[in-house]
C-alpha cells in the first residue's frame, strides 16, 4: 500500500521537476498548473490506518503467549524456562504459575487460555489420550495433532512417579521395593489426590502389585513431605526428580514390576503458535538430564525463585552449547550482538536515507503531497516502537527484516522533515539565481539546493541514526538480535549485569555513531556554509 | 532586442503588470523605474523567464519565451539581483564557473574567460578562491556580474544591482557598470528606483506605476516633458533626495 503511494508522489514530483519555472513564494499563479492530485492518496491513508488497527489486533493474538504450569516445583521451573526461551524470541510471554493438575492445564491449553505447558509423556498417554497401549512419541504426536496440540521433543530426563519413604524407616523395615509393601499394608499412606485418581496412580499400582494398604488418605504434595517428616504418614508418591527426596533424606522404592510408564518431560503447545516459538521450545530437547533437573528443582526450592532456577538452566545450557570458557563468551557474544545491531541500524538507515531524501525533496515543495508525506511519516513516529514492531510481525514474521522495516520507518521522519525544511528554507533569491543561470531542475537540485540544504539534511540523518541505535534494542523483542538481546535476556532472567551490558553497549554505540556523523558533517558540508562573515 | 507584447501578470484578482507593450532595443540600456510595487521587478522576472506571464509574450532576439525555450533563453540572458544571489557553498570562482562547467566549457577556455571577466569587472583574481561571506558587498556584485556574463549572453538583466551598497561603493560600481555596458554593447535592462542612476546608466528610461507604463524616454524627456503630475512628483522626490 505504502509503495503505491510513494510511486504516485514520485511520479508527480518528476512531472513538476521538469518544469523550467521555479516557484517563488506560495502564490499559486506563480507556478504552472499542477497535475490534479490523485484521488488515491486520501484513500490510501485511510486504508493504511485501517490496516494498522487491524494488524494491531492480530499482533496481539500472535506475539503474546501464555505459558501454564502445574502446581509443583519442576513444572514452575520448566514453565519459567519456556517463558525465558519464548521471551528471547521476542514474544511477550505471561506465565500462569501453578494452575492446578493435568486436566486443568490440558483444558486451558485446548481452550487457548494458555499456549504452552510442560507435560510428561506418561501423563499424556495415560491421562490425556487415555490410551490402553503404550504409545510411541510419533503416535502421541499424531493423536495430539488431531486436537490441535503439538508436542516437543523430550527434554531428556525421566520424571517418573515413585513411592518414597523416610530412609531410616525403610531401612528399619527392610523395604527397598514396592513389592516389599505386601508385608506392611498397615503403613499409613498419603498419596496426592491427583495420584489417587490417576490411571497410572495409586489404585492401579496397588492392584498391579496385589497390595491393599489399609490406611490411605489424599494429601497435597508439599504437605505430604511434611507429613512424612512428622511421621503421620510413611509412604507417599513423588516425582523422581523432586529435590525433596534428597533434602528430606527419603528413599525411592524400586518399581520392581515396571508399573510406571516413562515420564519424559516435553512441552505441549497449541499448533497455532508461531513456528519460531516451537523452534525455541524444541531447542530444549536433550538438554536436561535427571541430575540437572533435580539440581534446578533444588535451586528453586532453596531460593523460592523459579526465575533464578530457570536462569541456572540458561547458564548451563549456554556453556553446554558453546563449550568454551565463560570469559571468551562475553566478548564474542557482545561482538556478535554489536555486529547484528550495526547491521540492523546500517541497513535501515541506508534505506531511510535512500527513500527519505527523495520524499523530503518532494515534501519540500509546497502542496498537498507535502502535507501527506509529512503527515504519514509523522504518524508513524507516534506509534510506540514496541507496538510498531508488533504491528509488522503478523506481516513479516519475527525476522530481522521486520526489525529493519520498523527501524526504517522510524528513521524516515527526521530525514524527510529535515530534507524538506532544509530545501524550503533556501532563500528565494538563491533559487531565483540558480534558475536564472539556466540550470535545469536536476542541476539546480544537485548543484545548488541539496548542497545548501546539506547541513540540515545531515542533521536529520544524524538524529535518525542515534534514535535508530536506541530503538534497535527493541528489535530483540521480536528475535532480530542486536544489543537488545542482552537486555531482553537480562529482563527475562532478572539478570541486571546482562541488562547493563546491553544498555551500556548500546549507549556507547550511539555516542560513536554521533561522532562518526560529526566526521561525515566535516566531510560533506561545503566549507562555504561553515564560514562566518568576518 | 527584447520585445514585450501585450504582456500582463495577474496574481488572483490583482494585477502586478497591466497589459503593456515595450521594446528594449539591441545594444541599449533600458532602465525600468518606479516606486515599490509598480511591477518593475515582476516585469524583469518575466523577461528572465522565471515566472510565466498571464497574457502576452516575451520575445528575445526574435525567439519567443515559452516553457520549452525558457532554459535555453536563460542561458542567453545574464541576470544579477540586489544581493548578488551568490551561492554560499561555492567560492567566487566556482560561482562564476558553475554554468560554464554545466554546459561543458573546456578548462582553458573557462580559465581565460574568467581572467577576462576579472579584468572587465575589476575583480582581483586572488579573490576567486574566497567564499561569498568572505567578500565585501561590492565585490559580491562584481562576482555576480561575472557569473551573469560568463556565457557571453546577448542580454543582461539587473534587478537593483547596487541597491544594497553604500554610496561610495555604489558610485564606483556605477561608473564601472557604465563602462562595461559600453564595452559589451549588450541589450541591458536595469531595474532601479533611483532616477539619477537610471539617467546615468540608461539610454531609455521606462517609468512604471501600478503595473502600467506612465512614460518612456530619456532623462531629458522626463525633465522637460513630464507625462503627468505623477512623473513630476516622482522626479521631485528623487531630486530632493539628491539635494539632501
Amino acid at each position: 500500500m505504502r509503495v503505491s503511494v510513494r510511486c504516485a508522489s514520485l511520479t508527480r514530483w518528476k512531472d513538476r521537476a521538469s518544469s523550467p519555472w521555479i516557484s517563488i513564494g506560495r502564490r499559486s499563479d506563480d507556478r504552472f498548473p499542477r497535475a490534479p492530485l490523485r484521488r488515491g492518496t486520501g484513500t490510501a491513508a485511510t486504508v493504511i490506518t485501517a490496516l494498522i488497527l487491524l494488524s494491531t489486533t492480530l499482533a496481539q493474538a500472535q506475539s503474546h503467549l501464555t505459558v501454564g504450569s502445574k502446581k509443583f516445583t519442576e513444572s514452575y521451573v520448566l514453565g519459567e524456562i519456556a517463558r525465558g526461551l519464548l521471551t528471547k524470541q521476542g514474544f511477550v510471554v505471561a506465565h500462569k504459575q501453578g494452575m492446578g493438575a493435568t486436566l486443568i492445564l490440558w483444558g486451558a491449553l485446548k481452550s487457548g487460555s494458555i499456549d504452552v505447558y510442560p507435560e510428561y509423556t506418561g501423563t499424556i498417554g495415560e491421562e490425556i489420550l487415555k490410551s490402553k497401549s503404550k504409545l510411541t512419541p510419533t503416535q502421541m504426536r499424531a493423536e495430539l495433532a488431531k486436537q490441535g496440540i503439538g508436542m516437543t521433543d523430550e527434554l531428556g530426563f525421566n520424571n517418573t512417579y515413585t513411592l518414597v519413604m523416610k530412609a531410616d524407616k525403610a531401612n528399619a523395615l527392610g523395604i527397598t521395593k514396592i513389592s516389599d509393601l505386601k508385608a506392611h499394608t498397615d503403613l499409613p499412606s498419603g498419596p496426592t489426590t491427583e495420584f489417587l485418581g490417576r490411571k497410572d496412580g495409586w489404585n492401579p499400582l496397588m492392584a498391579r502389585y496385589g497390595i491393599t494398604m489399609t490406611s490411605v488418605k489424599g494429601i497435597e504434595h508439599k504437605l505430604g513431605y511434611a507429613a512424612l517428616n512428622s511421621g503421620s504418614i510413611d509412604i507417599k508418591d513423588a516425582y523422581s526428580t523432586d529435590a525433596d527426596i534428597a533434602v528430606n533424606n527419603l528413599v525411592s522404592l524400586k518399581d520392581d514390576l515396571g508399573f510406571f510408564p516413562q515420564y519424559k518431560a516435553v512441552y505441549l503447545y497449541r499448533l497455532s503458535v508461531p513456528k519460531k516459538a516451537v523452534e525455541a521450545l524444541n531447542s530444549t530437547a536433550g538438554t536436561l538430564d535427571e541430575s540437572a533437573m533435580t539440581k534446578l528443582n533444588a535451586e528453586a526450592d532453596r531460593t523460592k525463585n523459579y526465575v533464578a532456577a530457570a536462569n541456572l538452566y540458561f547458564k548451563q545450557h549456554k556453556e553446554m552449547a558453546v563449550g568454551a570458557e565463560a570469559s571468551n563468551n562475553i566478548w564474542s557474544e557482545l561482538l556478535a550482538e554489536t555486529g547484528q545491531h550495526l547491521l540492523l541500524v546500517g541497513v535501515s538507515l541506508a534505506l531511510a536515507v535512500l527513500f527519505g531524501i527523495p520524499l523530503g525533496i518532494r515534501a519540500g515543495r509546497p502542496g498537498a503531497a507535502s502535507t501527506v508525506i509529512l503527515g504519514i511519516t509523522g504518524l508513524i513516529q507516534t506509534v510506540p516502537s514496541l507496538a510498531l514492531f508488533a504491528i509488522l510481525v503478523p506481516w513479516l514474521g519475527t525476522e530481522p527484516r521486520t526489525a529493519v522495516l520498523a527501524l526504517f520507518l522510524y528513521s524516515l521522519l527526521p530525514i524527510v522533515r529535515n530534507t524538506a525544511t532544509g530545501l524550503s528554507g533556501i532563500s528565494p533569491s538563491l533559487r531565483e539565481s540558480a534558475a536564472a543561470l539556466g540550470l535545469d531542475a536536476k542541476a539546480r537540485l544537485f548543484k545548488v539546493e541539496l548542497p545548501l540544504a546539506s547541513p540540515t539534511i545531515l542533521a536529520g540523518i544524524k538524529v535518525s541514526a542515534v534514535i535508530n541505535v536506541g530503538t534497535a534494542t527493541i528489535a530483540a523483542f521480536i528475535g532480530a538480535g542486536g544489543l537488545g538481546q542482552s537486555i531482553q535476556t537480562g529482563l527475562a532472567l532478572t539478570d541486571n549485569a546482562l541488562i547493563l551490558r546491553g544498555g551500556i553497549a548500546a549507549a556507547v554505540l550511539a555516542i560513536l555513531v554521533q561522532l562518526l556523523f560529526e566526521g561525515v558533517d566535516r566531510l560533506l558540508i561545503p566549507k562555504g556554509l561553515k564560514l562566518r562573515a568576518p | 532586442m527584447i520585445e514585450l507584447k501585450g504582456i500582463s501578470k495577474q496574481y488572483g484578482e490583482a494585477y502586478a503588470v497591466r497589459t503593456l507593450d515595450l521594446t528594449m532595443p539591441s545594444g541599449q540600456t533600458t532602465a525600468l523605474i518606479g516606486p515599490s510595487g509598480c511591477g518593475k521587478s515582476t516585469l524583469l522576472r518575466m523577461i528572465a523567464g522565471l515566472i510565466p506571464p498571464t497574457t502576452g509574450e516575451v520575445v528575445i532576439d526574435g525567439q519567443t519565451l515559452t516553457l520549452d525555450t525558457a532554459l535555453k533563453l536563460r542561458r542567453q540572458i545574464g541576470y544579477v539581483i540586489q544581493d548578488g544571489g551568490l551561492f554560499p557553498h561555492l567560492t567566487a570562482g566556482q560561482n562564476v564557473a558553475l554554468m560554464a562547467k554545466h554546459v561543458g566549457m573546456p578548462q582553458e577556455e573557462l580559465e581565460a574567460r574568467i581572467a577576462e571577466l576579472c579584468e572587465l569587472t575589476r575583480f582581483p583574481g586572488d579573490g576567486l578562491s574566497r567564499y561569498p561571506v568572505e567578500l565585501s558587498g561590492g565585490q559580491r556584485q562584481r562576482v555576480s556580474l561575472m557569473r551573469a556574463l560568463m556565457l557571453k549572453p546577448s542580454s543582461l538583466l539587473l534587478d537593483e544591482p547596487l541597491g544594497a551598497l553604500d554610496p561610495m561603493v555604489r558610485a564606483g560600481l556605477q561608473a564601472d557598470l557604465k563602462e562595461i555596458f559600453k564595452q559589451l554593447g549588450q541589450t541591458v535592462v536595469l531595474v532601479t528606483h533611483d532616477m539619477g542612476e537610471a539617467g546615468y546608466l540608461a539610454d531609455k528610461i521606462v517609468l512604471l506605476r501600478e503595473g502600467s507604463v506612465v512614460q518612456e524616454g530619456t532623462l531629458e524627456d522626463f525633465q522637460v516633458r513630464p507625462a503627468d503630475l505623477f512623473v513630476t512628483h516622482f522626479l521631485t522626490a528623487q531630486r530632493s533626495l539628491v539635494a539632501l
